[in-house]
C-alpha cells in the first residue's frame, strides 16, 4: 500500500477551530469547534456513550448538563443495531433524539479491549462478535462506511439529495492500535499500518463536507515511532488530529512525555483530540500540554460503582460514614442531583435494591466533568489558567506540593511551577 | 409470623419483630399522610386456613388497632397523620363482616381491604366478598385495596366501592421489557377508532400464546394490555410506544430504540419504558374518573373486557 498522501487529501480541509486564548506560559488553549450540529468550546470532556444511549440518563439530562458533544462507538453500533436500521432511523443523531453533536470512534480500541476476539491484518481487523459468533472484518473503508452511513442523509443513490441530518459530526480513522504496555516490532507496525489506514480512511470518505475525520498519532511510547507519525499523519489535511495509543497500563512518566511530543509538533490551528482521557488531575494536566479535547468512560463507570466525584478526589458514597451526611454530594455543584439529594439518602438508595443512584450519580459525575472543563476554560480566557492549576492541586491534594511527581514534572515542562 | 404481640417480617437485616410500638416509633420518625395500621395478614398467604386461624387474624387486626390507635392520641407529632383501619377475615364472609364492622367503629380516616391479593381467578372467586365488606362500610371514608393493579381486576373493584389502588402493575410490565398501549378512550372520534382498531387487530394476530416472562426471579405473564418490546418486529418499527401518548418517552423517541435498549441491556430502557407505563395507566385513571362521572362506567369497562385476554 503506498504511504503517500492523495491530492485529495491535501486540498485544504475545513478549518473547524478557532482559537480564543492562548496561556502564555504553558501550552493551554481555549478556543471554539464549529461542528455541523454547533459550536463546542474548549476545552471540553466529551461523555461516553457507547451503544447510543449515555448509561440510564435521556438525552434531555445530558443537554441540560450543557453536554454539546458525546460518543457513540462503531464497532458496537455496527454489530446492533447495524448501519441500515440507523440508516432508516434519520442516522445516529436521529436514532438517540440527540440534537448536538456525535464523534463516533471506529472500532480500532476494541482490537485492544476486545484482543482476544480479533486478529489484525494489513487488510483489516477481523472481530468473532460475542453475541453471535459471527465473523466481521473492520477494515478501514468498512469502517469509515458504517461512520458514513450513520448519517441519514447519505445513501450511494440519492448522492444528490438535499442534506438532510449530516450524522456524526467528527468519525475517526481506523488506526491499528495496540496496548501501550506492547514493546518491540509489533508497535513499528502498527505505527505504519496506521499512516497507510489513514489513507485508506481518507479515500474511502464520501462525506468530508458534512462529517469531519480525525487522524489518530500511535507510535505506542517510543519517541521516535511517535515522531515519525507525527511527521507522517500532519502531511495529511485533515481537520483534527487524535493522540492514541495512550491511557492504557503505560506509567505516568512515559505517558505526559508522549502528550507532550505530540503536542508540540501537532498543528496550532487544528483541535488535538486525546483519547481516553480521563481523571481529573490527567485533565488539568494534558490541558497544560496542549489537549482540546478528551473523552473517557471513567465518571460514568464509576458512577455505577457508588463512587462520587469532587474536588478533593472521590466519595464512595455505600461506605458507613456517609449515613448520616445530610449535605449534598459538593455544595458548590449546580447538578440537579446536588440541587435535590443528600449524601445520605444516595447512601441509602445505594444500599436499596434499585437502580435509582446510579443515575443521579451518572449526573452528578459528568456535570462534575464538564464543570470543570468550563472552570478551566475560564481561567484561561481569564489569563490565569496557571494560578488555576496550583488551585485544584491543592484541593486535591491538600498542598500544591504534595501533586502526583509526575504530574508536577509535565507541568514544569510546559513553565507551571506547583511550589 | 403474627402473635398477639407482633408481626415479624424478613428483611436484609433479618428478623424484624414488629411491636406496635415500634411500628408506631417508626411512623413518628416517617410523619406520613396517611399510614397502613398494623395488621395480621397472614391468613391470605396460606393455602389452606381453619376458621378459628381466621378469627384470630381478625381478633389481632382489632387489637393492633385498638393499640395503634392509643398511641397516636399520645403523640403530637402524629396529630396530622391518618391511620387507615385494614380488614382481614380471609375468605370466611361472616369473619370479613364482623372486621368491616368494627373497623369501621374506630376513627380511623379509611379502610384497607387486605387478603384479595392474588391471580385473576382468585380475584373473581372474591368478588362478592368485596362487595358485601364494602356495603358495611362508611360512604364518607375512602376505600383501598392491596394486591390489585390490573385495568380489569381494578374496573371490577371500582364497580365494588374501591377508591385507591397501588400502581405496581405498570412497574411490572416496565421490568418485563413491556409498554402498555392498551386504549380506554371510550368515546373516541370514529376515525381513530378505526386505526385503533386496525392496529388491534395487527396485536392480537401476533398473540398466538401467552408467553412467560422471567423477570427478576418471578413468573410473569404478559397480559393483552402491553406490547413486548423485546420482538423482533420493533426493530425498525419508528413509531411512538403509543400514538398520541405525551409521555417523554413517545414524544422523544421510537419503538425501534427502546427494541436496541433492551436488547443492548442498557439501563435507558427502564427509564423511559418507567415513564411511559405510567403516564399510560395514570391516563387510565382519568377516564376513569371521566367514565363514573358521566355514568359511562360500562362502556369503559366493555372496552377494557374486550381487550383483556
Amino acid at each position: 500500500m503506498a504511504g503517500a498522501a492523495t491530492q485529495a487529501s491535501l486540498e485544504s480541509a475545513p478549518r473547524i477551530m478557532r482559537l480564543v486564548a492562548e496561556c502564555s506560559r504553558s501550552r493551554a488553549r481555549a478556543g471554539e469547534l464549529w461542528l455541523p450540529h454547533g459550536t463546542v468550546a474548549t476545552p471540553v470532556f466529551m461523555p461516553v456513550g457507547t451503544q447510543a444511549t449515555m448509561k440510564g440518563i435521556t438525552t434531555e439530562q445530558l443537554d441540560a448538563l450543557g453536554c454539546r458533544i458525546c460518543l457513540g462507538n462503531t464497532y458496537h453500533l455496527g454489530l446492533r443495531p447495524g448501519p441500515e436500521l440507523i440508516q432508516k432511523a434519520n442516522g445516529l443523531h436521529g436514532f438517540m433524539n440527540w440534537p448536538h453533536n456525535l464523534l463516533t470512534d471506529s472500532g480500532g480500541f476494541q482490537m485492544v479491549s476486545l484482543v482476544s476476539l480479533s486478529e489484525v491484518t494489513e487488510e483489516g481487523v477481523r472481530f468473532r462478535s460475542p453475541y453471535d459468533g459471527n465473523e466481521t472484518l473492520l477494515s478501514p473503508e468498512k469502517s469509515v462506511q458504517i461512520q458514513n452511513a450513520l448519517d441519514s442523509s447519505y445513501s450511494p443513490v440519492s448522492a444528490f439529495q438535499a442534506a438532510g441530518n449530516t450524522g456524526s459530526d467528527i468519525i475517526m480513522q481506523l488506526d491499528d492500535v495496540v496496548s501501550s504496555t506492547v514493546t518491540g516490532p509489533r508497535v513499528e507496525e502498527a505505527m505504519y499500518r496506521s499512516i497507510r489506514w489513514l489513507d485508506r480512511c481518507i479515500a474511502a470518505h464520501q462525506r468530508p463536507d458534512k462529517q469531519n475525520l480525525f487522524a489518530i498519532i500511535q507510535g505506542g511510547l517510543d519517541a521516535d515511532l511517535r515522531a515519525t507519525c507525527l511527521e507522517e499523519m500532519t502531511k495529511r489535511d485533515v481537520p483534527g488530529f487524535a493522540i492514541g495509543g495512550l491511557s492504557g497500563g503505560e506509567s505516568k512518566s512515559q505517558f505526559w512525555r508522549m502528550v507532550a511530543l505530540s503536542t508540540s509538533r501537532l498543528p496550532k490551528d487544528k483541535p488535538r483530540y486525546l483519547m481516553g482521557v480521563g481523571y481529573a488531575t490527567d485533565l488539568v494536566v494534558c490541558v497544560a500540554l496542549g489537549c482540546d479535547m478528551f473523552d473517557c468512560v471513567f465518571p460514568t463507570r464509576t458512577a455505577r460503582f457508588g463512587s462520587a466525584l469532587v474536588p478533593t478526589g472521590n466519595l464512595q458514597l455505600r461506605k458507613k460514614v456517609f449515613e448520616k451526611d445530610f449535605g449534598p454530594i459538593d455544595p458548590e455543584c449546580t447538578c440537579p442531583t446536588c440541587q435535590k439529594h443528600s449524601r445520605a439518602f444516595l447512601h441509602a438508595l445505594l444500599h436499596s435494591d434499585n437502580t435509582a443512584a446510579l443515575h443521579h450519580l451518572t449526573v452528578h459525575n459528568i456535570a462534575y466533568q464538564l464543570q470543570l472543563m468550563s472552570a478551566v476554560r475560564t481561567s484561561i480566557v481569564e489569563k490565569r489558567f496557571p494560578d488555576f492549576v496550583r488551585d485544584f492541586m491543592g484541593a486535591m491534594y491538600g498542598d500544591p506540593t504534595l501533586c502526583p511527581t509526575w504530574a508536577t514534572d509535565a507541568l514544569a515542562s510546559v513553565g507551571i511551577t506547583l511550589g | 409470623m403474627v402473635c398477639w404481640q407482633s408481626v415479624s417480617v424478613w428483611s436484609v437485616a433479618g428478623r424484624v419483630e414488629m411491636t406496635v410500638s415500634k411500628f408506631m416509633a417508626i411512623q413518628k420518625a416517617l410523619q406520613p399522610d396517611w399510614f397502613q395500621c398494623l395488621s395480621d395478614g397472614e391468613v391470605s398467604c396460606k393455602e389452606a386456613t381453619s376458621i378459628k386461624r381466621v378469627r384470630k387474624s381478625v381478633d389481632r387486626s382489632l387489637l393492633f388497632l385498638d393499640n395503634c390507635l392509643r398511641l397516636q392520641e399520645e403523640s403530637e407529632v402524629l396529630q396530622k397523620s391518618v391511620i387507615i383501619g385494614v380488614i382481614e377475615g380471609g375468605d370466611v364472609m361472616e369473619e370479613r363482616l364482623r372486621s368491616a364492622r368494627e373497623t369501621a367503629k374506630r376513627p380511623v380516616g379509611g379502610f384497607l381491604l387486605d387478603g384479595f391479593q392474588g391471580n385473576p381467578t382468585t380475584l373473581e372467586a372474591r368478588l362478592r366478598l368485596l362487595s358485601s365488606v364494602t356495603a358495611e362500610l362508611p360512604e364518607d371514608k375512602p376505600r383501598l385495596i392491596s394486591g390489585v393493579s390490573r385495568p380489569d381486576e381494578v374496573l371490577e373493584c371500582i364497580e365494588r366501592g374501591v377508591d385507591l389502588f397501588e400502581s405496581f402493575f405498570p412497574y411490572q410490565v416496565t421490568e418485563r421489557g413491556c409498554a402498555l398501549t392498551f386504549s380506554f378512550d371510550y368515546q373516541p372520534n370514529p376515525e381513530e377508532t378505526l386505526l385503533q382498531q386496525n392496529g388491534t387487530q395487527e396485536e392480537i394476530k401476533c398473540m398466538d400464546q401467552i408467553k412467560k416472562i422471567e423477570t427478576t426471579g418471578c413468573n410473569q405473564e404478559i397480559t393483552s394490555f402491553e406490547i413486548n418490546l423485546k420482538e423482533k418486529k420493533y426493530q425498525e418499527d419508528f413509531n411512538p410506544l403509543v400514538r398520541g401518548c405525551s409521555c417523554y418517552c413517545c414524544k422523544n423517541h421510537t419503538r425501534a430504540y427502546i427494541h436496541h435498549l433492551l436488547v443492548t441491556n442498557e439501563l435507558l430502557a427502564g427509564v423511559l419504558l418507567m415513564m411511559h407505563n405510567f403516564e399510560h395507566y395514570f391516563g387510565f385513571f382519568h377516564y376513569i374518573r371521566e367514565a363514573l362521572k358521566s355514568d359511562k362506567l360500562a362502556q369503559l369497562k366493555e372496552l377494557i373486557h374486550r381487550q383483556a385476554s
